[in-house]
């Protein structure tokens, strides 16, 4: 409540002092299309978007949660959404400002947005796709900066589950097998394409962990979508 | 799941059973049998892998004497206050009843490599196709003079966790004000090489909070040590003058204790300290040399299969192998593990045989929030494993990167111990 109302003071003061023109009564969503940029590795919002890693988020307010037809939720959401969660302004803004802390063993690799003024921002933009679904603003570009560039026959392979299943030993040395986000982000049930896409960049050095760069950079590209299909399929 | 495992696997055993019956000496219900002797990261592991990939057609029994198992690996971050022991604690129960794997709580005393048969303490026997040994490290006789087994009270090791664990703890809270805590630090190769120097960062944690006019004292034969730059940066960021280390170059190679008197002899100059924390030479667990598969104080192996250059049957994994570049580690230990069971359900089902590949990341505390890590990759060459890439954290990394790294450990902790125990 508290957290709710210092964001509507702030941005009551946002308001009075730089015109009437982005009114929302939350926050600022131009500033949260900008932070929503974080977000962007793994959730699609606007036209055209598709579960990816995450959930699409149009009309995330008012959704009771894990109803997403299609995508796999962990069973910590689940189990939340038996208990009758429903994404409301306070439900997003404390499950954003700490994820694990909110639903433990969230598949939400995310360590949390800590400022009010920026959840309030970011929630204000997410809005924009509730308020009106039948209006839905032109889909923002997806955050592609990290991406490497693969030939489609990469992204076609398809791996030996075998194979796969013994090179998943190596990463479930740190990454759980149940899904669960622990301190080492979880891997499992993500989009084949997405998974591919991750490792390759690691393998690129594009992103940044020496850890998943050292672990990428000696994967063949038959190996990448072996693993891919095996994650995928728990 | 549970239920649709345990279901599939009374459905194929027979059917796999049937197929690998002649190569194999079949046991009771027709099964192959391995025998894995010692739980902790090797062990566990390579027995819940053998046991979840065959889908019940190896028959695996597990002999470890331990009912609770401690983690060797976090048990500073328990003397660092970080954790309770429970943390570190992990039981069996899990591997016997959703693995079926047959768990006994017994040691094993004898093997009969002809016969291929394991005798334990209890009086018991167990036949073996294949027998993977990880027992981890012992202490070598004589390697710290004045130390030996029966001064563990006085002069903990703590190197195997546990009683000693909790021991050393307490004895680290009773230090008078201004009191000294010495370490002798053990030769290479030993178990955990940055262990040691995280035990110290954890004991002077503890010390600046509770008796800030404390001294630690190293005494280490090492000229230098795992990730010394970092470790050597963090104390003096965060326990700045309380930590001595002495080297070579002052006489740490050249060190006596007197468990009795509470003193500790570096070259001649001798200190009455107040805790002693005697980390002697390690060799391979016992049983190795009981099965006489050891060249000195290791017990050699194939890199791609993890088999004894001694004999076929017989798997080593861990600390107690020598495999070439691979640092004595629970993550080394479970790498291997995962080659192992490969390698292991191949020959005695006939599954795929897949390249060997191995890794490895060790992190460790510096505080609270200060975590650093160090890691490689491998692969098996004819002669060894060997080291493929690595790196390592940098000194002067900002304060977001430590914490994540801390962080992130405990990510790995979580990921490896239900990769052991299920």
């Amino acid at each position: 409540m508290d957290r709710k109302n210092y964001a509507r003071i702030a941005a009551l003061a946002v308001w009075i002092s730089a015109a009437p023109a982005a009114a929302d009564d939350h926050g600022d969503p131009e500033r949260g299309a900008e932070l929503f940029k974080a977000c962007k590795a793994c959730h699609q919002v606007g036209e055209g978007a598709k579960n990816r890693v995450g959930p699409v988020l149009n009309g995330i307010f008012g959704r009771p949660a894990s109803a997403v037809e299609g995508f796999r939720y962990s069973k910590a959401m689940n189990r939340m959404a038996a208990d009758g969660l429903v994404w409301t302004w306070d439900t997003l803004d404390a499950f954003i400002e700490n994820p694990r802390q909110m639903v433990s063993r969230t598949k939400m690799s995310y360590r949390g947005m800590k400022d009010a003024q920026d959840r309030a921002d970011l929630l204000a933009f997410l809005r924009l796709f509730s308020d009106n679904p039948a209006d839905i603003p032109e889909a923002e570009p997806t955050d592609t900066s990290y991406l490497p560039e693969l030939a489609p026959e990469i992204l076609a392979l398809v791996g030996d589950p075998a194979y796969g299943e013994y090179l998943a030993s190596e990463c479930t040395t740190c990454h759980k097998v149940d899904g669960s986000d622990d301190g080492i982000p979880s891997i499992t049930g993500w989009p084949t394409e997405d998974f591919v896409l991750a490792l390759h960049a690691y393998k690129q050095k594009l992103r940044p962990h020496p850890v998943m760069q050292m672990m990428a950079g000696r994967l063949s590209d038959e190996e990448i979508a072996a693993l891919a299909a095996y994650f995928n399929g728990l | 799941m549970k239920m649709n495992r345990r279901g599939f696997i009374g459905a194929t055993a027979g059917a796999t059973a049937a197929l690998a019956a002649p190569m194999v000496r079949a046991s009771g219900d027709g099964r192959p049998r391995v025998v894995v002797i010692g739980g902790g990261a090797g062990g566990a592991t390579v027995a819940r892998y053998l046991a979840k990939d065959s889908k019940g057609a190896i028959d695996v029994t597990l002999i470890e004497p331990t009912r609770t198992y401690y983690t060797c690996f976090f048990s500073n971050l328990y003397l660092g206050g970080l954790i309770g022991l429970e943390k570190i604690a992990h039981s069996y129960g899990t591997l016997a009843a959703e693995y079926g794997i047959n768990v006994v709580h017994d040691w094993a005393t004898g093997i009969d490599r002809d016969a291929r048969k394991v005798t334990t303490a209890g009086g018991y026997s167990f036949d073996y196709d294949r027998l993977v040994l990880s027992p981890g490290i012992d202490f070598i006789d004589g390697a710290v003079p004045g130390w030996d087994i029966n001064a563990q009270n006085e002069m903990p090791h703590a190197y195997k966790a546990g009683s000693q664990t909790e021991l050393l703890r307490a004895q680290v809270m009773a230090m008078p004000q201004g009191g000294t805590y010495a370490m002798v630090a053990p030769p290479n190769p030993y178990r955990c090489p940055p262990g040691p120097y995280e035990r110290v960062s954890m004991v002077a944690r503890v010390l600046k909070q509770t008796n800030p006019t404390a001294k630690i004292i190293i005494a280490d034969p090492k000229p230098k040590f795992s990730k010394q730059a970092l470790f050597q940066e963090g104390w003096s960021n965060h326990y700045d003058g309380m930590i001595e280390w002495v080297g070579p170059d002052f006489g740490g190679d050249k060190v006596s204790v007197d468990p009795a008197a509470m003193t500790l002899d570096i070259d001649g100059e001798v200190t009455k300290v107040d805790v002693c924390n005697v980390i002697p030479a390690m060799k391979a667990g016992r049983i190795c040399e009981i099965a006489g598969i050891n060249d000195g104080n290791w017990a050699p192996v194939h890199g791609k299969t993890m088999q004894s250059k001694m004999d076929e049957n017989i798997h080593v994994l861990g600390d107690a192998c020598a495999q070439g570049d691979m640092p004595k580690s629970g993550f080394s230990a479970n790498s291997q593990a995962k080659v192992c069971a490969m390698a292991v359900r191949s020959a005695l089902t006939g599954s795929s045989l897949f390249p060997a590949k191995f890794s490895n990341t060790c992190w460790s505390s510096l505080d609270e929030n200060d975590g650093v890590k160090v890691g490689a990759t491998y692969e098996a060459t004819d002669e060894k494993i060997a080291k493929v890439d690595g790196f390592i954290s940098k000194t002067g990394e900002d304060a977001a990167l430590r914490k994540a790294t801390y962080e992130e450990s405990f990510g790995w902790y979580a990921g490896i111990t239900s990769d052991m125990f299920g």
